[in-house]
């Protein structure tokens, strides 16, 4: 691979090339601020964030966009460049309403955390602001534009990485903003509910409807806000609260792709499934089971307790006495019939570890090969 | 899969067949859709519905079900005769005797002969085989769609005789890619749950491993291979098996033919299921054990790509459920025979120690990969890198070996009682028999219940209307379900979902298996429809 | 075609393009087809684009056969039969009516012509745009013709080079080099764009040229396709231009008829088609990148570039741009050779310039003028100064994206350094000329409402910032305006110039920073005053009327929606300041100038 050599700050790197000036910053550990990029999608250049200065260049030009070229010299913050971020954080915070106590993004939100590097509560540009309706027309997805900062990340998702295109702009100048063809609801277009468009938005633009009004995220929502306003990071403010561990990393229980999970977890509840951005099968995405599949960890209808059948009917019993019936009755039909009148159907869904006891269980305890799972099923 | 998930956006060429992939494994999907899109890979899609895939193909080939070794074949036949083959692959890497009566058998199938069986026109055959052979690298992907038949195998070796004869094997961006149907079939199928195999595939008839394990188990173990799920339902219906141990599985759903699996369940002696839900298998047992959910324990899945990821535990189990590890442990004390660990960790590093592809797999291990890093098995040793991709160097046997297979049609065919083939699958909303996915208010809201794809000619045909009930019967049984009146089936095939209890396409599947596989033909029966 | 060889005494040509036919060119038509039906006159009729003479439009020119002509300005279908009569039938001239004279052309408003110099526009209004026979019989397709069968690629843009073009769409990118760029880029494939998608306010010349000689602009990219290697192209045209369309698609079944676009054209093996891409009315497709991305079947959005066109452009391939204007000055460049070209206009800024003349300016239209000339010889030579006598105070030039220069720049001479140095650029060539009934303020909010409207939205500058920026103007034009506002337009003006993705948001600010460099006492005064001093922002004027000059005629109070006006016949009438909402219908309608706005 050719590699190139620029200077970041005053900091000599290396780097691939064809790399733009955003990867290799962050392969060097620069920070520049960014709204518009997702790793998972092509650049687009247009919230202007990560504009920088290249010395011999016209004009500024965006990191995530520019390929870096051999020699380049490249500032990532100066007095000028931090001016023309703040003007653009204030610009988008005049046409944002600014109550994150409300919202479910507090904590987890770009602008946020843009407008508190820049020290900006409120901006200096009052004006017009969008009253857009809030969506709610679909069990997963709801869309709230007023909150959209129009990065087309969502756009560009639906159309790079899940291949559909529901959404694209509408109207222009001020009046730009995202949706579906002629506004229709979401189910009435292709939508697949992947909800990638729910993890890329870097508001709270377009959230997960699924968990929006279970008291659990009421009381995650304050969290994150007090988070944000401590200035605290999530896990450390959880750590404080007794909390910690309630994201945790796993694999997806439904196909073989095996995607990464982050189960969000308060009071014994899921209440968000997120994948993490880059890692795994997924790269961060998911698809509609993945991401909205989970009401079944906390059903009602989960089995709690052993049931053993008394008069033909399944009545709940203690584990001692079911598994002492369970080891009676193999054990009768090993010594009646032998052990190959005993079979085991294992479990495509269990773990490895499950499924391999379970087959030493059947050849080591009970004395026979007659296990299986439902690989052929 | 011998290449990884990851490797199939670096293909220039995919043929897909017997796999709804978008729905069914939507991520693979993903990066099938970002090869097309982003990589000027072209798809081929090979598929008796229009699925969605169909919309980023360059080719689609709508063959008939049952007829993919003749479709192949057929292909084969046109590499030969337009020397597409890569014969230095096939010389060094193969067994050349084996590819001359392979060249001996594709030569009948020519384009024309192949069109008549599936249906597909002969220049798309050869238009394909075109596209696959002088692709750089071309991947092939399948998926239920081969190997539910009763010519599974059959299909699976005439995938892999393309892929050989093409030089698609051991290189990025190409290989032969099963995907599994479930999440962890891949892991089931590594640690041995099976009949005639250990961890590892080692088969249980070969003493020198038997030994090994029973070294390390410290019992003697049986001999002979055990029955395969579909031939226990047999053996139960016959009264050999008498008692039955069913762990998250839901056969009164999920087999082709539910009435034999009721009967076979209900003729034991005594019935153990242990699972999440009170499936419709659960109620039909003994004993009732509540086990936990995956996000309830510790452990590792294995995804189809052979990439062993850490199962973490995110939450409490509800009430008295315990993870199947402590039950079948506990089971087994009881049994008199005390398990020497059950600690999920400790049980990786046992199946480590007794499996050369799990060799360097620990938790630790897997807990301490950097983001985005991962292990393909074979993972032999704790440094050991991993394996992305298979067969890189030479094959398993050491030289590739080309099985001609003829074509053979489905077990049952339409006739004049029976003039409807009947196929089934998944939807993308749900999971197989929906134990979990139909407990999400959202999916029920977006795909409530099941329904019967039918073509528009076929509806006129047989008087049955789009969103009304329809009978549909086979010689299994029938089932009344709601019609879809739509063009992406074809005249003469009718398309249902399996997930739904209260319509159970597995009524009507014929439980005819593949003779070597022992899977049932769940993709091919023949069927009747009417207006209820 | 100026001579008239059919054998028929007179040829009668009408000026039918978009701008004639708004001013009743159709029915002045039905009336010549209807009079000479008869076979009464000795007469050819015939149709031709714009001539540029706006103002008096409806434009017929009547050719004798001794190559003479007279030009007739505002022909209504009433006068068709007297001007047959009288010229036609009797030999003479209308003198009342008479644009200009051949054998006297700066007599009447002639000098609006003859102090032009045509090389664009040398067809427009000469020859009828609906025949490939009439633009061949003038030499047209000779260039091409010439190119193909006798230079090689790299000759042909030398000559462009050596011609010292720069293109006409605004940037003034030297268009020898640009095809240069294109040549050499790597690929097989590669296409050629021109760009019809004329969007400044105020700026109409490349409808004029697409009407009036589209062969011309055929013929330019048919040379432009050949020394870049593209066999492709597209124009790329608003679809509210109908008749350019309607005579492009003409010219093209022509070419195609003729062998001139198709496969092998002009008896070579040479392959090159143009297909017209209709745009749906977006001024940000202007941009190149959003233009692309429009023929891609996209939103039309721009991106950033780096990558250039020359390298990733339509499809990811290369790609060349030129407007219309330039691909028109082609043939003539690669007829009459590069040098003759870079003979005319300054040092920098080679050969012609067409302008559209319009606002307060006496007679709007179309000129083409060498470049060096100064604004004043534009303005006052060419345009005859400003309407009803009033004074200059200001020219807006490059439309929207320009800017507004004083009377203290009237000696600036048009050349793209200059220009820009005092603060404005060429752009496509728009001169909306203001009066000192103008305020600067609304002016500025006038423009930046047009590109705030027309912003993609895609950037955050130019979607927000642009609308902020707008709402101080519009404060500023009610009386609202605060001391800070200035600073604070300043301030926004400079990050949205320099942080904007593409041209449209760059540029968006310049009337307002042109504005205040030349006219900040009229913000001022709007600021701290609460006075428009132009009489003209409605918050802050009042209106009366000047009982001196008054004669009580009436009119005003016959528009007055308010019906604030009040007064005796004949007498003076007096205007009830309460119910006045300076809708300023009174003024414009007082035959006696006898309202007074402060």
């Amino acid at each position: 691979m050719e590699m190139i050599k620029v200077e970041i700050d005053g900091q000599a790197c290396e780097a691939p090339k064809g790399s733009t000036i955003l990867d290799i910053a962050k392969a060097n550990g620069v920070d520049i601020p960014t709204l518009c990029y997702d790793p998972r999608l092509s650049p687009y250049g247009a919230c202007r964030l990560c504009l920088v200065e290249v010395e011999g260049a016209r004009a500024l030009l965006p990191a995530c966009y520019a390929q870096a070229d051999d020699g380049m010299v490249i500032q990532t913050t100066n007095e000028k460049l931090e001016r023309i971020r703040k003007t653009l954080v204030e610009l988008l915070v005049s046409d944002h309403p600014m109550e994150c106590q409300g919202c479910s993004k507090s904590g987890r939100c770009e602008l946020q955390k843009l407008a508190d590097k820049y020290g900006i509560k409120e901006s200096t540009f009052a004006g017009e602001v969008h009253e857009y309706d809030l969506l709610r027309e679909n069990p997963f997805v709801m869309r709230d534009y007023n909150k959209c900062i129009m990065c087309g990340r969502c756009i560009r998702i639906c159309r790079e990485v899940q291949g559909v295109g529901v959404y694209d702009f509408i109207n222009r100048g001020f009046k730009a903003v995202p949706g579906t063809p002629y506004d229709k609801p979401m189910q009435e277009t292709p939508c697949e509910f992947c909800g990638q468009c729910i993890s890329t938005c870097p508001t709270g633009a377009i959230t997960a409807r699924p968990y929006e009004d279970r008291g659990r995220v009421a009381a995650l929502d304050m969290l994150r806000n007090a988070c944000a306003y401590f200035k605290m990071p999530e896990d450390d403010m959880m750590k404080a609260l007794g909390l910690e561990g309630w994201v945790t990393r796993t694999t997806c229980a439904y196909c073989g792709c095996g995607c990464q999970l982050d189960l969000h977890v308060i009071d014994n509840k899921v209440v968000e499934v997120t994948s993490p951005l880059m890692v795994g099968a997924g790269q961060g995405n998911l698809c509609v089971k993945g991401r909205f599949g989970y009401e079944f960890i906390g059903s009602d209808q989960r089995l709690t307790k052993p049931l053993v059948r008394k008069r033909g009917k399944l009545v709940e019993a203690e584990w001692d006495d079911a598994l002492k019936l369970v080891a009676k009755k193999l054990k009768e039909a090993k010594k009646k019939t032998g052990p190959d009148s005993v079979a085991v159907l294992s479990s495509a869904r269990a773990t490895n570890e499950d499924n391999y006891l379970i087959q030493k269980f059947t050849r080591a305890v009970v004395g026979t090969n007659n296990v299986d799972h439902c690989a052929r099923l | 899969m011998t290449n990884t998930m990851d490797d199939i956006e670096e293909a220039k060429a995919i043929l897909v067949i017997g796999s709804n992939t978008t729905e069914c494994h939507p991520i693979i999907g993903l990066r099938i859709k970002k090869a097309v899109m982003q990589n000027d890979c072209k798809l081929i899609v090979a598929e008796p519905r229009h699925i969605r895939l169909c919309y980023y193909a360059d080719r689609w080939l709508q063959l008939k079900p049952g007829t993919d070794v003749a479709l192949i074949n057929s292909m084969m036949n046109v590499i030969i005769e337009e020397g597409l083959v890569d014969e230095a692959f096939v010389n060094e890497r193969c067994d050349c005797d084996r590819f001359d009566e392979l060249k001996e058998l594709v030569k009948e199938y020519t384009p024309e002969m192949a069109s008549e069986i599936t249906g597909v026109p002969a220049d798309d055959i050869r238009e394909a085989a075109r596209t696959f052979a002088n692709a750089e690298c071309a991947a092939i992907i399948y998926a239920m769609g081969i190997t539910q038949h009763t010519t599974g195998t059959d299909n699976v070796m005439t995938l892999a005789n393309l892929a050989m004869m093409t030089g698609n094997i051991g290189k990025p961006g190409a290989g032969v890619n099963p995907l599994r149907g479930q999440n962890n079939v891949q892991g089931a199928c590594d640690v041995g749950a099976l009949p005639n195999v250990f961890t590892g595939y080692r088969p249980v008839t070969d003493a020198e491993v038997r030994a090994k394990f029973e070294e390390a188990w410290g019992v003697k173990l049986p001999e002979e291979p055990g029955l395969t799920a579909t031939e226990m339902m047999t053996a139960a219906i016959e009264g050999k098996i008498k008692a039955m141990y069913i762990v998250g599985e839901n056969p009164m759903l999920s087999d082709a033919n539910i009435k034999h699996a009721e009967k076979a369940l209900k003729n034991l002696d005594f019935l153990v299921v242990q699972d999440i839900f009170l499936t419709e298998t659960a109620e039909l047992a003994d004993v009732v054990l509540p086990s936990t959910s995956f996000a309830e324990k510790e452990g590792t899945f294995s995804a189809t790509d052979r990439r062993v990821q850490r199962v973490r535990k995110a939450l409490e189990a509800p009430g008295e459920a315990r993870t199947d590890s402590e039950i079948v442990a506990d089971l087994s004390k009881l049994m008199g025979y005390e398990m020497a660990c059950v600690e999920p960790a400790a049980v990786m590093d046992e199946i480590a120690s007794l499996t050369p592809q799990y060799g360097g797999y620990s938790h630790a291990r897997l807990d301490a990969l950097p983001d985005g890093e991962s292990l393909h098995w074979p993972c032999p040793d704790a440094e050991h890198p991993g394996t992305p991709i298979l067969h890189t160097q030479f094959f398993t046997r050491g030289k590739g070996w080309f099985a001609p297979v003829p074509y053979q049609a489905p077990a049952e065919l339409p006739d004049a009682e029976y003039p409807l083939t009947l196929t089934t699958g998944r939807v993308l909303w749900q999971y197989h028999t929906g134990t979990m996915t139909r407990k999400s208010e959202g999916i029920n809201e977006i795909d409530p219940h099941g329904k019967v794809w039918i073509s528009p000619d076929d509806a006129e045909k047989y008087g049955v209307e789009h969103g009304k009930s329809a009978v549909v019967t086979t010689r299994r049984g029938d089932i009344d379900i709601e019609a879809m009146v739509t063009e992406r089936v074809p005249n003469g095939l009718i398309f249902i979902p399996f997930h739904y209890a209260e319509a159970a396409a597995n009524m009507l599947t014929n439980d005819v298996v593949d003779p070597v596989s022992r899977v049932p033909e769940f993709k091919v029966s023949a069927a009747k429809v009417k207006a209820r | 075609m100026s001579g008239n060889g059919d054998g028929h005494k007179y040829k009668v040509v009408l000026g039918y393009g978009t701008c004639g036919i708004a001013a009743g060119a159709t029915a002045v038509k039905d009336a010549l087809e209807e009079a000479v039906k008869g076979g009464d006159y000795d007469v050819d009729l015939d149709i031709a684009g714009c001539m540029g003479l706006c103002f008096t439009e409806p434009v017929v020119e009547i050719f004798d056969r001794e190559g003479g002509s007279v030009i007739y300005g505002d022909i209504t279908a009433k006068k068709v039969p007297q001007l047959l009569d009288e010229h036609v039938g009797k030999g003479q001239v209308i003198e009342d009516w008479v644009v200009k004279r051949s054998e006297d052309p700066n007599a009447c408003e002639g000098d609006f012509l003859s102090n032009q110099l045509r090389i664009v526009l040398r067809n427009c209004g000469k020859i009828n745009p609906e025949s490939i026979e009439e633009y061949m019989e003038i030499g047209g397709y000779e260039a091409a013709k010439k190119a193909l069968t006798s230079m090689t690629p790299e000759e042909v843009i030398d000559e462009v080079s050596a011609s010292g073009i720069r293109g006409r769409g605004g940037a003034g990118f030297p268009t020898g080099t640009k095809w240069g760029f294109a040549r050499k880029s790597p690929g097989d494939e590669k296409y050629l764009i021109c760009n019809a998608d004329e969007g400044d306010p105020g700026a109409f010349m490349d409808r004029s040229v697409l009407e009036g000689d589209p062969h011309t602009v055929l013929e330019g990219m048919i040379l432009a396709g050949f020394a870049i290697g593209a066999r492709q192209g597209y124009i790329y045209c608003r679809a509210e231009y109908p008749l350019a369309l309607k005579r492009l698609d003409i010219a093209i079944e022509e070419c195609h008829q003729k062998g001139f676009l198709g496969e092998g054209i002009f008896g070579t093996d040479w392959s090159f088609d143009v297909k017209v891409k209709k745009g749906a009315g977006a001024f940000v497709c202007g941009e190149e990148t959003a233009m692309m991305a429009s023929i891609e079947g996209q939103r039309g959005m721009p991106k950033p570039r780096p990558p250039f066109p020359a390298n990733s452009g339509l499809w990811g391939k290369p790609t060349n741009i030129n407007n219309v204007e330039t691909f028109a000055a082609i043939p003539w460049i690669i007829y009459e050779g590069g040098e003759k070209y870079a003979a005319i206009g300054t040092e920098k800024s080679k050969g012609t310039k067409v302008f559209c003349l319009a606002g307060k300016v006496r007679r709007t239209g179309l000129a083409e003028v060498p470049m060096g000339y100064t604004l004043r010889q534009v303005i006052f030579d060419v345009g005859g100064g400003i309407a009803g006598g009033r004074e200059f105070k200001a020219v807006q030039m490059g439309g929207p994206s320009g800017g507004c220069l004083p009377a203290s720049k009237l000696d600036t001479q048009v050349d793209y350094d200059q220009i820009t140095a005092a603060g404005a650029i060429i752009g496509s060539g728009g001169m909306i000329v203001a009066d000192n009934r103008t305020c600067m303020v609304d002016l500025a909010r006038y423009f930046l409402s047009f590109t705030q409207d027309e912003s993609c939205g895609k950037c955050t500058p130019c979607r927000i910032g642009t609308k902020r920026m707008l709402e101080i103007l519009e404060r500023i034009c009610e009386g609202k305006g605060e001391p800070e506002d200035i600073d604070k337009l300043q301030n926004l003006a400079a990050d949205i110039s320099a942080a904007s993705l593409c041209a449209l948001g760059g540029t968006a600010p310049n009337p307002v920073l042109t504005t205040l460099r030349y006219f900040k006492d009229e913000y001022e005064d709007h600021i701290f005053n609460h006075k428009c001093a132009a009489g003209s922002c409605p918050a802050l004027i009042t209106l009366s009327i000047d009982p001196e000059t008054c004669t009580g005629c009436g009119a005003c109070v016959k528009v007055c929606p308010t019906d604030a006006i009040t007064g005796e016949k004949k007498e003076p009438h007096v205007i009830d300041e309460e119910a006045c909402i300076r809708c300023k219908m009174c003024l414009s309608r007082c035959p006696s100038e006898s309202i007074i706005a402060e």
